[in-house]
């Protein structure tokens, strides 16, 4: 009894809530013209995308009226070797630009975080620069690079033939974890790293035992970041793919000017699931380490 | 206190030189070539001489190319209003939705931003297009009214033509739209959710109505975030390739689709690299715009 008399009590500081009858002046998302504009953005956003994915079950060759269950359309996907290749590489790609991409963004980080250096402001500006120039130009550059300055050796085993690839995504994708790990950087007491060093503790030592465990949110989120912007990315790999080393988004396109069958909308509800799947097991990762920091 | 670097000499070099290495090998250079090809000329089926000619950069602003810029611009501008409206309404709701709410609308807004470009536009595509969803929900609301006129001793309003929604400009708005919304709500949204809240209320009890305490209070408490939104959908609709490649017709070209044409079709490099450099000082502009705007708000405020 005494347990649900705690339990009915209104709880302190949010007395607006308990009050269901009537909006508050400021329940904006009680209100219904604010409900309507969510759902009409929610069904714009989203129609689109289930769309695609209900006709990748269609029995019909074209996209426009449901005639029936199949799952033919992903048997016929995971069939096509070009297609499976292509989705192998576009992983392959993602994997190594991560790795690079979170080691790089850290060092990046820790070095703008912790360093007073000549020059420091030029840095600073030409780390944003990738994040910011339009990516056709980021991607014509690379194209132009790896034809005249650099070619990537041509007949090299695969996942080396990915190297132009991965090398033009790491130089995108860095930067933005090198933002996320600073941002993370910015709450860390320097205090605790002059401790480790003053009780002894090598520079490297400090650095792994210190600060990396400060930094771990940052490092998922930025990996993650990493992880979708490869896999995301069509403009700079298609300024940057040669005829053997076509990824997954090269290739649907190259499909969606041959011809459109359910099959590219089976092979992009594959992609779809992998993305949600990614981003369930992101937040709950973070969901997980910050429940941590509270107990 | 930050460290200077001469006092870790060694930590600081382990730690500067592999991503400054990377920036500069694999970032500055590349960019610096194709600022080199700017100023040079073919000379042969592949050669191309360094000549320091600004002939590539005239000929970028002939009518004909101006004209595409002209356009992009209008295009991203009418992109960013259109996601503005939008956005708005819906970062205002999402900032004031009870905290369960709250965490599932930024989920919903997140998930698309996180899903391929391409898959994206493709999709729409199949809603646009003359069997899609959208001519078919105005056939339907045709033939009722239709149907309707008749049922009231009206003529019937004849044949449903279904809109041509794809392939021209108004395809490549919407699908810039569809893509960049959600870079729009969510600076909107923390902008928001930061502001004080009291100010509101104290707008509402002193009497001024919903719209004129959102338009005269919350406004100009969350410029920073509308200016930072507005930004970061103006500058990748600015040089969006994708939308008007597969939703725009003949005419809806924008610059970055002229720019690929130059390196991959008419191979002429050093118009393109002229023509991509323009485009980067745009953004630059842009970007200093927004620096600008957001210090002289500052130092009002």
């Amino acid at each position: 009894m005494a347990d649900e008399a705690l339990t009915s009590m209104p709880k302190v500081g949010r007395p607006r809530r308990e009050k269901r009858d009537k909006p508050g002046p400021l329940d904006y998302m009680r209100r219904w013209p604010l409900q309507l504009m969510v759902g009409a953005t929610l069904v714009f956003l989203y129609l689109p995308l289930i769309t695609l994915m209900v006709f990748s079950f269609n029995t019909s060759r074209r996209n426009v009226v449901w005639q029936g269950f199949t799952t033919d359309w992903y048997v016929k996907a995971f069939n096509n070797d070009s297609l499976l290749q292509a989705f192998l590489n576009s992983l392959t790609i993602a994997f190594f630009c991560t790795i690079f991409s979170v080691i790089l963004g850290v060092l990046a980080a820790v070095m703008l975080w912790r360093f007073r250096f000549p020059g420091k402001t030029a840095v600073e500006g030409s780390m944003a620069l990738p994040i910011v120039v339009p990516e056709i130009c980021l991607g014509v550059a690379m194209l132009v690079f790896f034809a005249r300055v650099m070619p990537w050796p041509m007949g090299m085993p695969w996942p080396l033939n990915l190297g132009a690839i991965i090398i033009a995504h790491i130089s995108f994708a860095f930067p933005f974890v090198a933002t996320v790990v600073r941002a993370r950087l910015s709450s860390f007491n320097r205090e605790l790293e002059e401790a480790a060093k003053d009780l002894g503790a090598s520079e490297w030592r400090t650095f792994w035992d210190v600060l990396v465990p400060h930094m771990q949110p940052g490092l998922i989120a930025g990996a993650l970041l990493a992880f979708t912007l490869s896999l995301d990315d069509f403009v700079i790999t298609f300024f940057t793919a040669g005829p053997d080393t076509i990824t997954f988004p090269v290739k649907v396109y190259s499909m969606l000017r041959f011809s459109v069958t359910p099959e590219v909308n089976a092979a992009s509800t594959v992609l779809i699931v992998v993305t949600v799947i990614l981003t369930a097991i992101g937040l709950q990762v973070q969901n997980n380490l910050s429940k941590e920091k509270k107990a | 206190m930050e460290q200077t670097w001469k006092q870790a000499k060694a930590a600081f070099a382990a730690i500067a030189v592999p991503p400054i290495a990377w920036l500069v090998l694999f970032f500055l250079v590349p960019m610096g070539v194709i600022w080199a090809y700017s100023f040079g000329e073919n000379t042969g089926p592949i050669t191309i001489d360094f000549t320091g000619t600004f002939a590539n950069y005239a000929r970028a602003v002939e009518p004909l190319y101006l004209q595409i810029f002209l356009k992009s611009l209008i295009v991203a501008g009418i992109t960013t209003v259109l996601c503005l409206i939008i956005g708005f309404p819906v970062a205002l709701a999402i900032a004031f939705a009870s905290p369960r709410a709250k965490a599932w609308l930024l989920l919903l807004i997140m998930l698309p931003f996180w899903t391929n470009l391409l898959i994206r536009t493709f999709a729409l595509i199949a809603v646009l297009r003359e069997q899609g969803y959208v001519n078919f929900a105005l056939e339907w609301l045709w033939n009722n009214a239709s149907g309707f006129m008749t049922l009231i001793g009206l003529q019937p309003l004849g044949e449903y033509e279904p809109l041509t929604l794809l392939y021209n400009n108004t395809a490549v708005i919407i699908g810039l739209v569809y893509v960049h919304l959600p870079f729009m709500v969510l600076p909107l949204y923390s902008a928001l959710d930061r502001m004080d809240r009291s100010l509101m209320e104290a707008s509402l009890d002193l009497g001024a109505g919903h719209l004129r305490t959102i338009l005269l209070v919350v406004v100009p408490l969350a410029a920073p975030g509308i200016a930072s939104g507005i930004l970061i959908t103006f500058i990748p609709a600015l040089g969006a390739y994708l939308t008007p490649d597969l939703l725009g017709g003949t005419d809806s070209q924008m610059i970055a689709n002229v720019i690929e044409r130059q390196f991959k079709r008419a191979n002429d490099w050093p118009f393109g690299a002229a023509l991509s450099f323009l485009l980067m000082y745009l953004t630059f502009i842009a970007i200093a715009a927004q620096a600008f705007i957001q210090r002289k708000s500052e130092r009002r405020g």
